[in-house]
């Protein structure tokens, strides 16, 4: 990848930056659950904090994204507020979906974050439609599909890819490869090695990266979102990652192989870049601690205001059903 | 949206009528997109050709044939109107609209209220069916109650050209998804066509009578008129209710119907069991207990799948001889 662009020190630090804040709202919400004062099906993103955080310094508010239930690291990096945010964790009317959606389904189009879905596959086709959108309105958008290992081998992924390819739309297919689809290892999932190896069949390149690597992240969805910006069309990158807390959160997780854990923990890409920007000097322990102790502070207010805030209304069942409400 | 303009009735088909909608639409409003299998001119116009002449006249990126893949055709849809649009997806018979159900169900009719009204799916799928054509068990269903059991999109079914027209007119013009219902056989009946938007949710007099009301919606509207025309040589007056709008229904007018007649057939192509004459059956016994001079009566395609033969599919779907049956009963 030597010829790939590499992001500069304040760059790098702006990727750690977010990762950041992705890890420490994730260690604050399984604290609360486990605490007993939040409940919620988590899909914890533990793991795969790089991937979203670099792709996003390519990415303006006008930029579309959809993504999955395990999307709340995807949701952080692109900019969705916190206080909307936790309060939509908790349920409450002041949350950025009123309470209504939940942690599987936020939305926040203000920053270009449209769909968040439950069904494994589909945040694919209405990205694709997005990047239709995009295109038909001339102003340079692209629109990024979030979708794990598992949703590459769904119906969905052949019909979108195929569409987006063919009629050149400014798609970038991001497949977070965390080796796991569900319960299911890659090796019971399919034959090809390589997910990205499938972007031939439909005429686009594919490439598999590193997910815990930034500058590799960075550098393939740098070439993967300026060539969608020059209207060449779709990308498909594979960033393959680990997921550290499972599945679903509170699941035992003895379907996975012992030994890939512990070399998949070696590999975890927090540590590693904290100590990468200590290294190089983009950074000194001082300013990453008060980076951490800001961005804590942040969802310590967040968290506050969610918890006091009000619970919806029995009335919001007829509200926004239809854009009428219901009698 | 400007106000639709008047024009002088024209005799029409279905095909013409919806056709016209669709060409007075996206004249009117340039966000209004079309996709499908076949739409395009260069692919025939659409297979009916209810399609003909809008890629030629608004171009291929506005009218744009897919290949044949209905997941990425809602997909398509759903994701260019949370961006702004307001595609017309056609999925060509009702039948494989069972492929792209996630995207119908799950997304387009959830999307709003999942997201707290922050997003919006204005898309209207258009489709097609009906017994008749013999197309046997995977061509020809009736399946309207799957999405009237859904919370979150309309359904519509016009059986005039006139309604064609006016619904479509109004379903692009929604803010939520409409699934459009065309029913096959019929395509090529002649109408006139007023030009006028018709609302959503709003059924229409079809027949005046004092006798019973009949409910019905798409074709079975054609048989129920040809068995109110015998019954009406045996004294027998029947009303019919075209429902147009199948969800939301227009629970109203149907009860106004039914407290005037004081008996009431819900007839419907789609197999009975389960289907939406039980929602309108229950609810006419229900506000009207009491002052209903019979029980509520349904008919409805029998449960099976639809059969090729063709004695077997007349047998399969009420035949304007069983409602008229059904009314005597009725009229005991």
């Amino acid at each position: 990848m030597s010829n790939t662009p590499k992001p500069d020190a304040a760059t790098l630090l702006a990727i750690w930056k977010k990762a950041t804040l992705i890890k420490l709202n994730d260690e604050r919400i399984i604290k609360q659950m486990m605490a007993g004062k939040l409940v919620m099906p988590y899909y914890s993103p533990r793991g795969q904090e790089i991937i979203p955080s670099a792709l996003s310094m390519h990415l303006t508010d006008d930029d579309y994204i959809c993504t999955i239930y395990r999307g709340i690291h995807d949701m952080l990096a692109k900019g969705f507020p916190l206080g909307e945010l936790w309060a939509e964790l908790a349920g409450r009317a002041t949350g950025t979906c009123k309470g209504k959606g939940g942690p599987m389904h936020l939305t926040h189009p203000a920053k270009g974050m449209m769909v968040t879905t439950g069904i494994v596959g589909s945040s694919m086709p209405i990205a694709t439609g997005l990047g239709w959108a995009a295109k038909l309105d001339g102003k340079n958008r692209v629109s990024v599909a979030n979708f794990g290992d598992g949703a590459a081998n769904i119906g969905a992924f052949h019909e979108s890819m195929n569409m987006a390819a063919l009629w050149k739309l400014p798609v970038i297919f991001m497949c977070q490869n965390n080796l796991y689809a569900e319960h299911t290892s890659a090796a019971d999932s399919r034959v090809v090695d390589r997910i990205s190896a499938r972007a031939d069949a439909y005429g686009m390149p594919g490439v598999t990266v590193d997910g815990n690597d930034p500058d590799e992240v960075y550098g393939a969805t740098k070439i993967a979102i300026e060539r969608a910006r020059a209207g060449e069309g779709p990308t498909l990158i594979e960033a393959v990652t680990f997921r550290f807390n499972g599945h679903l959160l509170g699941e035992a997780g003895t379907y996975m192989d012992k030994q890939l854990y512990a070399e998949c923990q070696a590999k975890d890409p927090m540590p590693i870049l904290r100590a990468r920007l200590l290294t190089e000097g983009i950074a000194t322990e001082d300013d990453l601690v008060a980076v951490e102790a800001d961005i804590n502070g942040q969802i310590d207010v967040a968290l506050a205001a969610a918890m006091a805030a009000p619970f919806p209304d029995p009335s919001e069942l007829k509200r926004d059903v239809f854009a009428q409400d219901l009698a | 949206m400007t106000e639709p303009k008047t024009m002088t009735p024209k005799t029409m088909t279905m095909v013409e009528a919806i056709n016209k909608a669709l060409h007075d639409a996206m004249e009117a409003d340039p966000k209004v997109l079309v996709l499908g299998e076949e739409v395009g001119d260069k692919e025939g116009g659409g297979v009916m050709g209810v399609t003909a002449g809008l890629s030629t006249k608004f171009g291929t990126d506005r009218v744009k044939s897919t290949p044949i893949t209905e997941q990425a055709i809602i997909g398509a849809a759903i994701g260019a109107s949370i961006g702004g649009y307001r595609p017309v997806a056609e999925i060509m018979l009702m039948n494989f609209i069972a492929v792209p159900m996630d995207m119908i169900v799950n997304h387009a009719a959830k999307l709003r209220f999942m997201s707290g009204g922050q997003t919006s799916v204005p898309i209207v799928i258009r489709t097609m069916t009906g017994t008749g054509f013999q197309t046997g068990g995977q061509h020809s269903d009736y399946l309207e109650a799957w999405f009237a059991h859904t919370a979150g999109i309309k359904v519509v079914a016009p059986s005039c050209p006139d309604d064609g027209y006016g619904l479509m007119r109004s379903a692009i013009e929604d803010n939520d998804p409409v699934l459009f219902i065309e029913n096959l056989p019929t395509y090529w009946n002649p109408g006139p066509v007023s030009g006028q938007h018709v609302p959503i949710g709003k059924a229409r007099i079809a027949r005046e009578g004092t006798d019973v009301t009949i409910v019905a919606h798409s074709l079975m509207v054609h048989r129920a008129a040809a068995a109110a025309e015998e019954l009406a040589k045996e004294g027998i007056s029947v009303e019919i209710i075209d429902l147009r709008t199948i969800s939301p229904w227009d629970k109203e007018g149907v009860l106004a119907s039914c407290a005037k007649t004081g008996r009431a057939l819900v007839v419907h192509e789609a197999v009975r069991q389960f289907g939406i004459g039980a929602e309108i059956a229950s609810t006419i016994g229900d506000e009207l207990w009491g002052t209903m001079k019979a029980p509520v009566k349904r008919l409805g395609g029998a449960f099976s799948a639809v059969p090729f033969s063709k004695p077997l599919e007349d047998a399969f779907a009420p035949q304007p001889a069983d409602i008229a049956a059904t009314v005597k009963l009725l009229m005991g």
